[in-house]
């Protein structure tokens, strides 16, 4: 008797135990992407990877939501300030405490603000404008510019926020710096205030999260996973093989080639949204004489009409059909579309039309073609290499050799910096969803402060003064007036060729439920799980 | 001998320095690390304050030294990437790369001497046609094919192993193991597979090729006349004398094991020392870069030296040489 009744509890209690088990890996999410964090320190690098793993542990002022909206995250409240444009105050969330228990107060924003300013910073350039930040009381925070900066909030979705504590008892009051030699703290540890505290890592192997129970916004988000195991998958099909055998859960970068595949696979699924990423190809027009090309003593694509003529050349459509299988949205404009300034008729598909393009280059003196040497990146953007094979042969048509040099991004993004291309693929991403960050860095003349990406050596002294004004021009609607004027001559110039918005395939289990965010960065407080 | 010794270890010193030397030589056109560690928002002042920082600026030459200067003392840098000391980041990821070379080896040593007798003393047999036939798919089929085909197989259709990581792992301390761990265990399986399968196929072949060189010797064809048991002429005579070349070529293998654990490891995710290289690589991260290719010379170098050094042990007629020249 008695031994049947031990036996009966042990059985009861190794079922509860198996179920309890089940319950735990029915909410845990098995994570993996193409590449790892880069590091822990919130402000060293502002790169994908590294800024999706972080919102996980550690949040902003401001956040995006799954939609790529600014929702309330640490500030309730904020805008600029009614006596003074130039200052934009903040109110900060009351209540709110870091993974180690400490009270989370305007202390830790000021400290993190000027953390992020730090010259080692990797988030200086977004807080370029500031000249002060300071605390207005303990739950109060404001920033002061330089001149009026009706964006302000669009900039620091990204960035995150320290406690002051912890930095200072830990030694990571600054921002990791390669040249000084130390390994800081903060580079290998989190305390931040997110939905999901870090519980291990090991770099390009395993990250262990699990579920933050104090956290403030826990009855207002769905938070069903419990637990997060997020492990960098680099080989495309090893990633594609581990969420069809169900080693993984959710994988944001399946590959173009095996989309099929995973959407056909019983218990998959594949959800897909337009990226805020745009591909195009710049030239060289502002040079009298290029170095990459056939034509002595002159600059094919200083006139209007090459450019125009290759733009017309380009074939968005066979380029979608053929070599992204139907997974890109065709562009006419270098802006993705979620961005302010954005309009459909700007971003209406160019004529694809060899022979008023055969017309233009006769027009130009160029009837007989050139040669020119295209650079492109073989490893940076979806099926790169194979988008500017693609181009070589539709350029071809109007009489132009290309001769394509791919080389792994690496090498290739310097050569734009360097100004060492005449023709080139590039692609942007605008993090504060307006066009003045196009402007600034794709337009503007390149110099110190400016311009650093503009490698079509477009220069034009009226049209910097514009771009340089909308920094600080408060009334949005005069703001919204000058940005259609710029885009009307960046359109009118024809300054880049866009080729189309990349689009996002994520695949996933069928229990996950989530739409895809444009930016890459899944919130996974956001997520639901079925059963 | 200690003369030998010390000129052999002289020319090791050699050996490095020029790795270094052309290692070098190479960094300036694997990319620029600049573009990768600053991101997007970078202005042209950035990039140049940087490149001065990291004394990118400098020639070749001037860059090697510096890098010399302190791995004579044992500091390799820090990491462009990861931002933490080359040495730390080396030293954890490098009980991922010898575990697997260690099982890779061990496999193809049991499986490539059996094999190899198996086929010798069966030649004619269905079995040992049908297992050198296979051998030839070990020979040509490249790592990366192989790994991806067992992949699919064993994680995806058959669902019994994980397709990628090293499974959960314990920390000893100063060793991470995936010897002591259900899933750590399962886990080395497959890229332990694919990482040995070309140096089994290589080692049963020459079993096999000595194996029936020494059984058509006369002391072999006396031993047999003698009624000796078929297991003793095999395994105490003809194997014994089969070793020696076998042992040679296994010891340079498992330098290149854990050399070309590099493919192994970016199919399987396995985080090891190959892993790591190949990221630095893309990240044009030169101080892991330039740590790496110098560890995995100096495993090459000592490996020869041992493997020198042993056969001057071994072999009397080399020793004999020596003291005569």
């Amino acid at each position: 008797m008695k031994l049947k009744t031990l036996t009966r509890i042990a059985l009861a209690s190794t079922v509860a135990l198996s179920m309890g088990i089940g319950m735990a890996n029915a909410q845990t999410l098995n994570w993996a992407r193409a590449g790892d964090s880069i590091t822990l320190d919130p402000h060293a690098q502002n790169e994908g990877p590294t800024t999706a793993l972080q919102h996980q542990i550690s949040e902003a002022l401001i956040v995006r939501d799954m939609t790529g909206k600014a929702v309330p995250a640490l500030a309730t409240e904020w805008g600029p300030s009614e006596s003074d444009p130039n200052v934009w105050s903040f109110k900060l969330r009351e209540g709110v405490k870091f993974h180690d228990g400490a009270e989370f107060d305007s202390e830790d924003v000021v400290f993190s603000f000027n953390r992020a300013m730090s010259e080692e910073s990797n988030f200086k350039e977004l807080l370029a404008s500031v000249k002060e930040v300071r605390a207005n009381g303990k739950y109060g925070f404001e920033i002061v510019t330089d001149g009026p900066n009706p964006l302000m909030a669009s900039n620091l979705t990204n960035l995150f926020i320290m406690d002051k504590d912890w930095a200072e008892a830990n030694g990571a009051t600054k921002v990791q710096d390669v040249e000084g030699g130390e390994d800081t703290f903060a580079s290998r540890n989190a305390n931040g205030t997110g939905p999901y505290i870090l519980v291990s890592r090991e770099p390009d192997a395993k990250t262990v999260l699990r579920i933050n129970e104090n956290y403030w916004g826990i009855d207002q988000f769905p938070m069903d996973i419990k637990e997060i195991v997020y492990t960098p998958i680099q080989n495309q099909a090893t990633r594609v093989a581990a969420l069809l055998s169900g080693d993984v859960d959710f994988i944001q970068d399946v590959p173009v080639q095996d989309l099929a595949r995973v959407g056909e696979t019983d218990g998959l699924k594949v959800i897909t949204a337009p990226q805020n990423r745009v591909i195009f190809f710049g030239m060289n027009q502002g040079d009298v004489d290029l170095e990459t090309d056939n034509v002595e003593g002159k600059n094919p694509f200083a006139d209007l009409r090459v450019r125009q003529a290759v733009n017309m050349a380009i074939n968005r459509e066979a380029i979608k059909k053929i070599v992204m299988r139907d997974q890109s949205v065709p562009a006419g404009m270098i802006s993705p579309p979620f961005v302010n300034g954005w309009t459909a008729e700007l971003d209406a598909v160019p004529e694809n039309n060899v022979e008023k393009a055969q017309g233009l280059m006769n027009d130009a003196g160029y009837g007989d073609g050139f040669s020119i040497r295209l650079n492109c990146p073989n490893d940076r953007y979806i099926n790169d290499e194979a988008i500017c094979q693609a181009s070589v042969g539709m350029l071809a048509k109007i009489g132009i050799d290309v001769q394509l040099e791919a080389l792994p991004k690496a090498q290739h993004f310097p050569l734009i910096g360097g100004l060492k291309t005449d023709f080139y693929m590039l692609g942007w991403g605008v993090p504060t969803y307006d066009s003045e960050y196009i402007f600034n860095f794709l337009v503007h003349t390149k110099g110190e402060k400016y311009g650093s990406w503009n490698g079509v050596r477009f220069s034009d002294p009226e049209l910097d003064m514009k771009i340089q004004g909308l920094a600080s021009e408060t009334n949005l609607e005069k703001r919204n007036q000058t940005i259609a004027e710029i885009w009307e001559v960046v359109q009118r110039e024809q300054l880049y060729i866009p080729i189309h918005h990349q689009v996002l395939n994520w695949g996933m289990s069928d229990k996950v439920d989530t739409i895809v965010s444009p930016e890459d960065t899944p919130m996974f407080k956001y997520f639901k799980l079925g059963s | 001998m200690l003369a030998f010794a010390i000129r052999r270890m002289f020319q090791s010193i050699i050996v490095l320095l020029v790795v270094g030397l052309v290692a070098f030589s190479m960094f300036n056109f694997v990319g620029d690390p600049v573009d990768s560690m600053l991101g997007q928002e970078r202005t042209d002042a950035d990039v140049e304050r940087v490149r001065i920082q990291l004394g990118l600026d400098q020639p070749f030459p001037v860059q090697y030294y510096k890098f010399l200067k302190g791995a004579i003392k044992g500091n390799f840098g820090i990491s462009y990437r990861q931002g933490r000391p080359v040495s730390d980041i080396i030293a954890e990821r490098l009980p991922a790369t010898l575990e697997l070379a260690f099982v890779s080896a061990v496999l193809a040593i049991i499986f490539g001497v059996a094999l190899g007798i198996f086929t010798a003393i069966r030649r004619n047999g269905w079995a040992a046609n049908t297992i050198m036939t296979l051998s030839l798919i070990g020979v040509s089929l490249p790592t990366f094919l192989i790994g991806i085909l067992l992949i699919y197989i064993f994680a995806v259709e058959l669902g019994w192993l994980p397709s990628f990581g090293r499974g959960d792992v314990v920390d000893l301390g100063w060793w991470r193991t995936g010897f002591l761990t259900k899933s750590g265990l399962l886990a080395i399986i497959l890229p332990a597979i694919t990482l040995g399968l070309y140096q089994m196929t290589l080692i049963m072949r020459i079993v096999r090729a000595e194996m029936l060189e020494v059984l058509r010797t006369d002391y072999i064809k006396f031993a047999r006349a003698r009624g000796l048991s078929k297991r003793a002429v095999n395994f105490g005579h003809a194997l014994k004398n089969t070793m020696v070349p076998v042992i040679t070529v296994t010891g340079m293998q498992i330098g290149s094991i854990i050399a070309f654990a590099i493919i192994t490891e970016t199919v399987f995710q396995w985080p090891g020392v190959g892993l790591l290289f190949i990221n630095a690589i893309r990240f044009v991260d030169i101080p892991i870069m330039a740590a790496y290719l110098m560890l995995i010379s100096v495993m090459f170098v000592s490996i020869n030296l041992i493997v020198d050094l042993l056969y001057f042990a071994i072999d009397p007629r080399l020793r004999l040489d020596k003291t005569k020249g």
